[in-house]
């Protein structure tokens, strides 16, 4: 690991020295890592590459033991394996008006694609949304790759109060064609944005993070439902037509493991020096 | 073969059979006939010098049996535990007509332990550099024999695995109590030992395609298996507590989740485990099931008994451990209870009526015969179709129905110039040894190739 940032709480954005992979990855793909041999494996869209100096960007939310041991990581510090380019890319072309959106840590995602479709010439419109103004998240790298930015707080701490649903659906009601909408976020996030979008008819990209084991078309375990046909998200994602996919179902599948993922968690913060990982002197704890 | 009490074993994931003493398997070897003729080499999808090192075996030369191992195996320790030597060396052993035919796989399996014990490991004749580079994508059974048998060709030989450790179905699926893990990666660092390099997290397809590789090497081999799990599309597939075998034991196998949560990855510890199939995933999956604490192993195979296309022995096996056999018995739709967990298979009773394409019965369903079996988990081990990702990513390889790979079967050759194929992305999921077989067949071409440039 090159640099570490801590974006806001427990959210991290890590530089890794990964040439080969920065060199190939596009927007909407993914990698997967393994921070030690006890290890699991975990599946991490590319945030961001920096081909000519071999970075490739990952940005995540600590939420389980694994994420927590990856935050835990200072720079210097080595990750056992980093598998990747892995998925489908994001689908750019030059669409007309485009809305892409990002909910929490979703934002850092939908960037790159962001990005993308700038430069392919569309009109960009980003609705990025947090749960309070402290947790905002990249305002100004989304500013600076899109024609109009809509920042909204769940709770109008800054000032814009409202869901990424209620924003898009102000920016369809002022009467301008969209012709696209990409989302990123959390599964209940994407299932609201292609509820809002579906009468209007409005293509709808989300990018689906269900539970992933090889993350190579293998095990199966990250089969969705879309329009009727079972998808793996692996290969043959993670990026999916909002209008056909199954979210219930993926929301079902996505509480599997949550005994164990309780478990762990309590093993690990019980088994963590007092002060946290860095005894409470860097900002890996924040 | 002794081996660890079924009551005891059902509970450990410790291997089943202990092994041959050096006198039991002396023993063993002597009974050889040393046909003129011997028919277990034939009956061997890679010609393995079966005589010459049972009858080294049975003098009592453990080295020079060795020795006579390797020119033919380099992977003598999987064999001995995985072949289905039932059905091809034993099979065709003389012996076998009128008595027990010599037990070539656990000798086999006894000389490659014994190596394991000594200091010291034989090494390979290996041929001068050529200075010819082959690329092996997919460190599994048929690219290891590929890596092996150009490396002594002398060939640079380069090996692109997906996964973080080399072996494929070896380490992901194959359960430790049937192949320890240790095994595979002291075969593999064997292979390694003869300057095979290896490159672990590596998708080709993604991050190189094989249309890169062809720059780079004089012949590229595609042994990527057969991983694509197929589900039967019945009603319930989704729901919570479905799992596919590749998952199930590649969580177990691959990812230690038996250990969790010492190891990170968890797994459904299931008291009333349902596995759908007849094979030997079937059977390591319903066994691995009881290793994790289930209450009930059953199985659900939808043609008798017969018909299963499991290993003898591993039937035998999970017989003595107490899994349920349920045969001619068909799922037809899982049932979920309110938080959305699987809590019962419906199933149909099946009777068998006219051979079909596999020449076996064909199970047709009895009208009106729907029973409920309660369960917590469901693993379903109904067969793998090959992984997509090499065709999606290369044009000009041909590939049939399935998706498989069309390679000359003799040679290995696909429709483009430079890249063999072989193993169950070619065939369909098969055997270890079937890989292999090719893997053998796919490198003697190969060699042809590099050294003429005929194609």
């Amino acid at each position: 690991m090159l640099k570490k940032q801590v974006l806001s709480p427990g959210i991290k954005r890590f530089e890794l020295d990964a040439a080969e992979i920065a060199r190939k990855a596009l927007p909407g793909q993914f990698v997967v890592l393994r921070v030690n041999e006890e290890g699991e494996r975990i599946p991490l869209t590319v945030a961001d590459t920096m081909p000519d100096k071999g970075i490739l960007v990952i940005v995540f939310q600590e939420a389980g033991k694994s994420t927590k041991l990856l935050g835990s990581l200072n720079e210097g510090d080595s990750i056992l394996d980093l598998i990747g380019p892995l998925g489908r890319h994001s689908h750019i072309e030059k669409f007309g008006t485009v809305v892409c959106i990002g909910g929490g840590v979703g934002t850092p995602e939908i960037f790159p694609v962001a990005r993308a479709l700038k430069q392919s010439d569309n009109k960009v419109i980003s609705i990025i949304g947090f749960r309070s103004q402290d947790l905002i998240l990249m305002a100004d790298e989304m500013k600076s790759v899109s024609d109009e930015l809509i920042v909204a707080t769940d709770d109008g701490s800054n000032g814009n109060k409202g869901f990424v649903t209620d924003m898009l659906k102000k920016v369809i009601d002022r009467g301008e064609k969209i012709d696209h909408v990409f989302a990123v976020g959390p599964v209940i996030m994407m299932k609201m944005v292609s509820k809002t979008s579906e009468p209007y008819k409005i293509p709808t990209v989300v990018s689906l993070n269900p539970i992933m084991l090889d993350a190579t078309g293998m095990c199966g375990v990250c089969r969705v439902d879309v329009g009727g046909e079972s998808k793996l998200a692996c290969v043959d994602g993670p990026e999916f037509d909002g209008h056909k996919v199954d979210f219930d179902g993926l929301m079902a599948r996505l509480r599997t493991y949550l005994p164990e993922e309780k478990l762990s968690l309590e093993q690990y913060e019980a088994a963590k020096p007092k002060g946290g990982c860095c005894g409470g002197k860097g900002g890996c704890c924040a | 073969m002794r081996e660890q009490d079924p009551q005891v074993r059902a509970r450990n994931f410790e291997e089943v059979p202990y092994g041959y003493t050096p006198e039991e398997a002396v023993e063993e070897a002597k009974r050889c006939l040393k046909c003129k003729k011997p028919s277990c080499v034939q009956g061997c999808p890679v010609n393995i010098d079966i005589p010459g090192f049972v009858g080294q075996i049975a003098l009592g030369n453990f080295w020079e049996a060795m020795k006579v191992m390797k020119t033919t195996n380099t992977l003598p320790a999987i064999c001995g535990r995985v072949c289905p030597q039932e059905s091809q060396c034993e099979g065709s052993c003389v012996l076998a007509k009128k008595m027990e035919p010599v037990a070539i796989g656990n000798l086999e399996r006894y000389i490659a332990d014994w190596e394991a014990q000594q200091n010291e490991c034989v090494m390979c004749e290996m041929k001068p550099r050529t200075g010819k580079k082959v690329a092996v994508v997919g460190a599994g059974p048929a690219g290891l024999t590929v890596a092996s048998d150009c490396a002594k060709m002398g060939h640079s030989v380069a090996m692109f695995e997906a996964l973080h450790k080399p072996g494929g179905v070896l380490v992901y699926g194959i359960p430790e109590f049937r192949l320890p893990k240790a095994i595979v990666e002291r075969e593999v660092n064997f292979v390694r030992s003869m300057g095979v390099d290896l490159q672990l997290n590596y998708v080709v397809g993604k991050l190189k395609t094989l249309d890169d590789l062809l720059q780079e090497f004089d012949a590229v081999f595609v042994g990527t298996g057969a991983g694509k799990p197929s589900f039967m599309g019945i009603p319930g597939e989704n729901c919570l507590g479905v799992y596919s075998a590749n998952e199930y034991l590649t969580r177990s196998n691959l990812m230690k989740a038996y250990l969790f949560p010492r190891y990170d990855t968890p797994i459904v510890r299931g008291k009333r485990v349902a596995t759908i199939g007849g094979g030997n995933v079937a059977m390591d999956s319903a066994r691995t099931a009881l290793r994790l604490g289930a209450e009930k192993s059953i199985l659900i195979y939808r043609r008798s008994r017969e018909e299963m296309p499991a290993r003898t022995a591993e039937v035998h096996h999970a017989e003595q451990e107490g899994i349920e056999f349920n045969l001619l018995t068909n799922p037809v739709r899982y049932i979920a209870d309110e938080k959305g967990w699987v809590k019962a298979v419906e199933c149909l009773r099946m009777e068998l009526g006219e051979p079909d394409a596999s020449g076996r019965r064909r199970p047709v369903p009895v009208k009106g015969s729907e029973f409920q079996i309660p369960v917590d988990t469901v693993v379903v081990a109904i067969g793998n179709s090959p992984n997509p990702l090499i065709a999606q990513t290369t044009p000009g390889l041909e590939t049939a129905k399935h998706g498989n790979v069309v390679a000359d079967p003799k040679t290995g050759r696909t429709s483009k110039q430079g890249v063999f194929a072989g193993g169950d992305i070619v065939t369909g999921a098969a055997t270890v040894i079937l890989a292999m077989g090719a893997g053998r067949l796919a490198a003697n071409s190969i060699d042809e190739y590099v050294r003429t440039g005929q194609w």
